[in-house]
This record gives C-alpha cells, sequence and structure tokens, in this order.
C-alpha cells in the first residue's frame, strides 16, 4: 500500500532530537547566574566534549538556547553549564531544581586551542559571564601546567556581586604558578580590587608578547577592545582567540540564523581567531 | 543505454504521468492556479497549463494565451520544489510530560514518493545546491535525504526565457546537463509537437522503455538543440558575475545599500520564493494543560527583525543591513560557505518583489560606483520597461 510508504523510518541519526538529562545539582553563582551540574538519564554514562564547546539546552515547553559547557573535559562523566538569567528561557532555566529534568543537544563547534597553547603564555581574558565558557580550557591548562609558560587570567565583571565561581578564582588566585587578576566597573566600598575595565590591564599583564596565545570571551564590545591591546603589545591574530555569539536555531548549519560573513558560528565556530574575525568585526550589523 | 534521443509524441504524454503513476510515484508538476502555474499533484495533462504562457517582470507576473497548446510554454513558478524537499512546516519531536519529568517521542518522517514533472535548469541547480546544505556536511537533515533520495526528475528544458531569468550569467541554463533522470524538450511545429528525450540514468531509461516512443531523427535533435541556443540569448536580464565576490566583500559600506532599503519592505518574498534560501526557524509548543509540548521547524528569512535577536536587540537591526546579508549571501558569501553562488538566476525574487527591486540592477550598481563602465554589448540592468 501506498499509505505505508508515505511514512517511515529515519535512515540517519536526528540531530534535532535532544536526550533527557537529570539535574544533580544546582549551584547559585550570583544573583542572575547559576550552574546546573547535570547528569545522563538514559544509561549514557559520560558526556565528553571539548573545552570552548556548546550545547542546546531545551527547557520543556518553553525553548532552547545555547550554553557553552563550563565543566572539565576531563570529567565527562557529569555536564556542567553556567547561565545567566537574561530572558524567556534562561530564566525559566533559572527555575529548575535538583531532579527536574532538561532537554540537551551537542556537543557543537569548536574548541579553544589546548595543544596549540603548549610551550606558550597563555593568558585568558574574560568579560561577565564569558569566564565559564573559558573555565574548561583554564582547568584542562592547568591539569598539564608544566606543558605551559605563564598562565594569566584576566577577568572583568560589572561590579563584585557578579563575580562567578568565588571559591576556585581563590584557589587559582592562591597558587603561584597562576596570575589572576579581577576588575569591576562599579566597586562599592568593601572591593580593594582593581576598578576599570579589562583592557585595561593587558598592557601591564606579564607575558611575552611573541610566545603568547590569548583566548578571550565576553561581550563584543569588550573583544574588539581587547584585540586592539593585544595587537598593540605584539601579540600576532594568529595566536589570539575568540568567541563569537549569534542566535543559533538548530547548532548544526541548517537554520541560517548564526552566519556572521561567510561563517556558521555554530560550526565554523564558536571559538575563532582574531584572523578570521578581524574584518567582521570591524563592520556593524553583519 | 541504447539510444541517445527518443521522441515521445504529445498525444503519449499522459502516458508519462501515467507510467510514474504506476510505478508509485506521487507525480508533482505544473497546474494552472489562481492567476499562476502553480506545482501540484497532477494525474491529468487536463491539470496543465495547456497553450499558457507567464509575462514576468520586475514585481510583475501575468498569465497570458499562447497561440499554441505547449504543455510547459511558459518559465518559472512562484514555487519552487523546495516546498517538496525542504516543507515550508515540519513538526520534529514531541515530548510529554511524565512524574519523572517529560520524554521526549522521535518523529515519523514523511517522506512520499515523488516525481517532479518539469523541472527546469535553474531549479535542478537549485537543488543540488541544497543537497550541499543539507546532506554533505557533518549533519544530515533527515526529512530532506529521505524527501530527495526518492525523487524521480523530469526535466524541462526551456523553450523561451522568462522576463526575469539570467540562469545564462549563471551558468545555470537553459539546457539541463545533469541531475535529471528524463529531460525533455519541447518542439511545437505547425504540423507537430513533440519532446525530445534524454534519458539521465537507469531510473530514467526503465520509465521510458514502459512509454510509446521512437529513436529521435538528426533534424529533430537539432531542432531541440536549435531552439536552446535561441533561448540563452534571450534573458531578460544579465548578472556580471566577474569578481562579483571580491566587489561584494569590498562594499559593505555603500550608499546603494541605503538606497534599496528606501524602497524594500522587508516582506521577505524573495527568500520565500527563492530556490535556495534555506534558513528556518524553530517553534516550542505546548497545549493549554502543558502535558504536551512538540517542535516545529519552519521557513524564515534573513529578512524578519528576530532572524538575528541576541538579548539584548537585533544584530541587523536596519532595513540596509538585511538587505545586504541577503545579496551578500546569495552572491559572495554562499561561495565561502558551499563552494557556488546561491543564486541560480531563476529570476523569481526579482518577479514577486512587491516592489520590483532586481539584485542584477543592484549588483551592477555596486559594481559601477567602483568606477567600472558597463559592459559594452550587454543590456544594463536597470533599463527596465
Ligand atoms: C555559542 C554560544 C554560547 C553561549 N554560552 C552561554 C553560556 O555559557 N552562558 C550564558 O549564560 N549564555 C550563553 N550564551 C548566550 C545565551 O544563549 C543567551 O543568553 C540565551 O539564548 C538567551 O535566551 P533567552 O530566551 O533567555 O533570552 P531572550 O532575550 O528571551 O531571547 C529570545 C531568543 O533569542 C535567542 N537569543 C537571545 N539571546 C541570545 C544570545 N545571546 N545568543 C544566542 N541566541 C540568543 C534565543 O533563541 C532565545 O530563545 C551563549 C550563546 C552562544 C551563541
Ligand atoms: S539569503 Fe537570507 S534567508 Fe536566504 S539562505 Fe541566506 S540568510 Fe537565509
Ligand atoms: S536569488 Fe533570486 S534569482 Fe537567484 S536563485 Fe534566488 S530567487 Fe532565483
Ligand atoms: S545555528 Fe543554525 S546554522 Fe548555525
Amino acid at each position: 500500500m501506498l499509505e505505508q510508504e508515505l511514512v517511515f523510518e529515519p535512515t540517519v541519526a536526528e540531530p534535532m532530537l535532544p536526550e533527557v538529562f537529570r539535574i544533580q545539582r544546582v549551584k547559585h553563582e550570583s544573583y542572575d547566574t547559576f550552574t546546573l551540574i547535570l547528569e545522563p538519564s538514559n544509561g549514557r554514562e559520560s558526556f565528553p566534549f571539548k573545552a570552548g564547546q556548546f550545547n542546546m539546552l531545551y527547557v520543556y515547553g518553553v525553548g532552547e538556547v545555547p550554553i557553552s559547557i563550563s565543566g572539565d573535559p576531563n570529567q565527562p562523566e557529569m555536564l556542567v553549564h553556567t547561565t545567566r538569567a537574561v530572558g524567556t528561557v534562561t530564566k525559566a532555566m533559572s527555575e529548575l531544581k535538583r531532579g527536574d529534568v532538561i532537554g540537551i543537544r551537542g556537543p557543537f563547534g569548536s574548541s579553544w586551542p589546548i595543544q596549540e597553547a603548549e610551550h606558550h603564555d597563555v593568558v585568558f581574558v574574560a568579560g561577565g559571564i564569558g569566564l565559564a565558557p573559558l573555565r574548561p580550557a583554564l582547568y584542562e591548562i592547568i591539569a598539564r601546567r608544566e606543558k605551559y609558560g605563564r598562565i594569566v587570567l584576566l577577568y572583568g565583571t560589572r561590579s563584585p556581586d557578579d563575580i562567578l565561581y568565588h571559591d576556585e578564582l581563590e584557589q587559582w588566585r592562591a597558587r603561584f604558578d597562576l596570575e589572576v587578576y579581577v576588575t569591576v566597573d562599579y566597586a562599592d566600598k568593601s572591593w580593594r580590587g582593581n576598578v576599570g575595565v579589562v583592557t585595561n590591564l593587558i598592557p601591564k599583564a606579564p607575558f611575552d608578547p611573541q610566545h603568547t596565545v590569548a583566548l578571550v570571551c565576553g561581550p563584543e564590545v569588550m573583544m574588539r577592545f581587547t584585540a586592539i591591546e593585544f595587537l598593540k603589545r605584539g601579540v600576532s591574530p594568529t595566536s589570539l582567540y575568540l568567541t563569537m555569539e549569534r542566535n543559533m536555531k538548530c547548532a548544526i548549519g541548517f537554520c541560517g540564523h548564526c552566519q556572521l560573513g561567510g561563517y556558521f558560528i555554530c560550526k565554523d565556530g564558536p571559538v575563532f581567531t582574531y584572523e578570521q574575525m578581524q574584518t567582521l568585526l570591524s563592520l556593524w550589523e553583519v | 543505454m541504447t539510444q541517445q534521443f527518443s521522441i515521445l509524441e504529445r498525444e503519449d504524454f499522459q502516458k508519462l504521468i501515467d507510467v510514474l503513476s504506476a510505478d508509485g510515484y506521487q507525480v508533482i508538476g505544473p497546474t494552472l492556479g489562481e492567476g499562476a502555474v502553480i506545482y501540484d499533484e497532477l494525474t491529468s495533462i487536463e491539470q496543465m497549463p495547456i497553450g499558457w504562457t507567464d509575462i514576468q517582470e520586475g514585481g510583475k507576473y501575468r498569465l497570458e494565451r499562447r497561440d499554441d497548446d505547449a504543455l510547459f510554454g511558459f518559465n518559472t513558478s512562484p514555487q519552487s520544489w523546495k516546498r517538496f524537499l525542504h516543507p515550508p512546516s515540519v513538526r520534529l519531536w514531541q515530548a510529554h510530560r511524565t512524574d519523572e519529568g517529560f520524554e521526549l517521542q522521535h518523529e515519523p518522517i514523511e517522506a512520499p514518493r515523488m516525481a517532479f514533472l518539469g523541472v527546469r535548469s535553474c531549479d535542478l541547480h537549485a537543488i543540488a545546491i541544497q543537497d550541499k546544505v543539507f546532506m554533505n556536511g557533518d549533519y544530515l537533515d533527515p526529512t530532506y535525504k529521505s524527501r530527495r533520495e526518492k525523487i524521480f526528475v523530469v526535466a524541462v528544458n526551456c523553450g523561451q526565457a522568462g522576463g526575469t531569468c539570467f540562469c545564462s550569467s549563471m551558468n545555470t541554463g537553459p539546457k539541463a546537463e545533469g541531475g535529471f533522470d528524463l529531460a525533455l524538450t519541447e518542439i511545437v511545429e505547425s504540423r507537430q509537437h513533440y519532446f525530445v528525450v534524454e534519458v539521465g540514468s537507469e531510473k530514467g531509461q526503465e520509465v521510458l522503455h514502459q512509454l510509446p516512443h521512437r529513436p529521435a531523427k538528426d533534424s529533430e535533435v537539432k531542432a531541440a538543440d536549435n531552439l536552446l541556443k535561441k533561448v540563452s540569448k534571450q534573458m531578460g536580464r544579465i548578472l556580471d558575475t566577474e569578481q562579483m565576490q571580491d566587489i561584494l566583500y569590498r562594499n559593505y559600506e555603500n550608499a546603494r545599500w541605503d538606497s534599496v532599503a528606501q524602497r524594500c519592505l522587508s516582506c521577505a518574498n524573495c527568500t520565500m520564493v527563492c530556490p535556495t534560501c534555506f534558513c528556518t526557524t524553530i517553534q516550542d509548543v505546548t497545549d493549554l494543560s502543558g502535558s504536551h509540548a512538540e517542535r516545529v521547524r519552519r521557513w524564515d528569512s534573513c529578512f524578519t527583525m528576530d532572524f538575528s535577536y541576541i538579548h539584548g536587540g537585533s544584530i541587523r537591526y536596519s532595513q540596509k543591513s538585511r538587505y545586504r546579508q541577503w545579496m551578500t549571501h546569495k552572491l559572495a558569501t554562499w561561495f565561502d560557505q558551499f563552494g557556488t553562488a546561491g543564486c541560480v538566476g531563476c529570476g523569481r525574487c526579482i518577479t514577486w518583489c512587491p516592489v520590483g527591486i532586481d539584485l542584477t540592477e543592484e549588483m551592477a550598481a555596486i559594481r559601477e560606483s567602483e568606477g567600472a563602465a558597463p559592459k559594452p554589448g550587454r543590456k544594463p540592468a536597470s533599463a527596465k520597461p
């Protein structure tokens, strides 16, 4: 019968179908940012990924959004996402509790240059929530500390209340082999650290520009200015990496939403070299 | 293959539809719809626009009587075959609330066996382009792939060029060079009406076998050749593709974008009628009780404000930036992504633009703004009636 032929089971995997994960723990990082620690709920034992990659997170009945993986690539048995509640989906996500479930598709996209950075100084520059996508790279590089030169983290947020991963920052700051500088745009009386934008920290940061790989993640304007400062110090555009953000509906190169010039951010990015982005970043509304 | 060209007489054309139907295909071809040629399910040639042609110009489309009984005496339909391979709306999955949270239910894929009757060369190229989008990367689109793999393609070579066509410029026509099972050239003469048939695949050969046919005479093959040569010289539009990509990359900032933005209504017609535009959006919906949810994928367009929305606002908030995205994608960045232009010169976006914006004219204007003189012997793209 023709009728039966009209419907058939697909022969290829369904890249748009999420997997269900259960929330093992919710950690409140700041007033608007939270971390979900997830475990697969359907027999899968681990979720391998590369530092810098992202997933599509589906909140039942609300929608799906791209969120970077913020956990440790060497602990793939748990999946970690840090999200800032800004709109419809992320706010609904912030209301989820331990034991609730969430849909996951991924991992997608390109990754931070962990291997390429070996034997170089590594400078991380994070703006706001931008520390979350960088954290997996920090874990990886710290885990193999001996393979790298100086390791510097420059982290800027709006206010002291926006600082993420407090405990970890304290631990990293206490190490002699890591240099951590935190700055805030607006300080209150209790703040005794740097005040000002994160780009101000680059001219004085301790690294050898000829042998440095820089990993940058933050708002687009912040990345534009950060890149300028690195170039001024003589870091090559091919050693400067950044992540781009655009609307994403599919994450697999089909929906067209994430296009930036000739790139699809979901598959060619989100991590790019500054060399790839240089021209595009000089244009508006592309 | 026994012979290269065969002849199918006009009287036997219905049998082609019958044989394809008997082989289990849903035959889809041109029908006379409301004021336009529309691709739809076809069981009889009576449904076809026999003896009609279409007059197409920037922002204009009109059906007119021909003085013969040609079956394919018109050009592109406002629809393209895209809607059958990449449907306007597809449910991707459903979800149900359970005590444990929710569970996802995958969607069986609807993939009718379709025979496309009357695919023009430009549209064959458009299908090849969408193949690259949906079947050539790390991921495959199950809906597209399962439909695409089953189609039977009867191409029709264009016996006339449309008023907005420029396939000759894009090297995508008017003659179908591949990607078909059978290709037909319709010859209407005072006392004869026949189709020169070229076989493009084994499947095509099998179908031809079941039809009354005879080997073509040299004179008949020649008649088809001459017709197609004539058509390539009749193109309604010309697009100079030389260095097109570089020119667009150099001209992200150009006053022409401002002037076209003043006319553009952001209606998205151009992207809907375009046979290569592939963009979609996602809608997640729930029923009132919240016990059932589903995700639907729908065609989308880079002309909408939502398309580039990220928290804080749309990336492309001005009309100008959206038109620039569309045209630069079609004629430049598509090469970076898929190694080909995203335009096959079918002219649909020109015909169906309510204000008659013409990308060949826009491209020529940008080229000329760099100081290049219009090429001699070429009809300036701005010469519109
Ligand atoms: C590759 C990538 C990685 C990201 N990683 C993180 C992360 O680790 N942590 C984090 O907090 N945020 C991250 N974001 C941003 C996050 O996706 C947006 O904040 C989120 O989509 C906002 O959705 P919403 O429904 O809450 O907001 P609304 O403003 O209500 O947005 C409506 C819709 O617009 C789209 N949208 C809105 N903002 C964005 C945006 N910034 N990027 C892409 N689509 C958007 C989404 O489809 C969203 O559903 C990432 C974005 C990208 C592209
Ligand atoms: S022109 Fe616009 S709608 Fe068409 S494929 Fe490109 S981005 Fe998508
Ligand atoms: S851009 Fe216009 S002419 Fe080119 S393929 Fe699309 S609809 Fe046809
Ligand atoms: S997110 Fe759909 S193409 Fe990149």
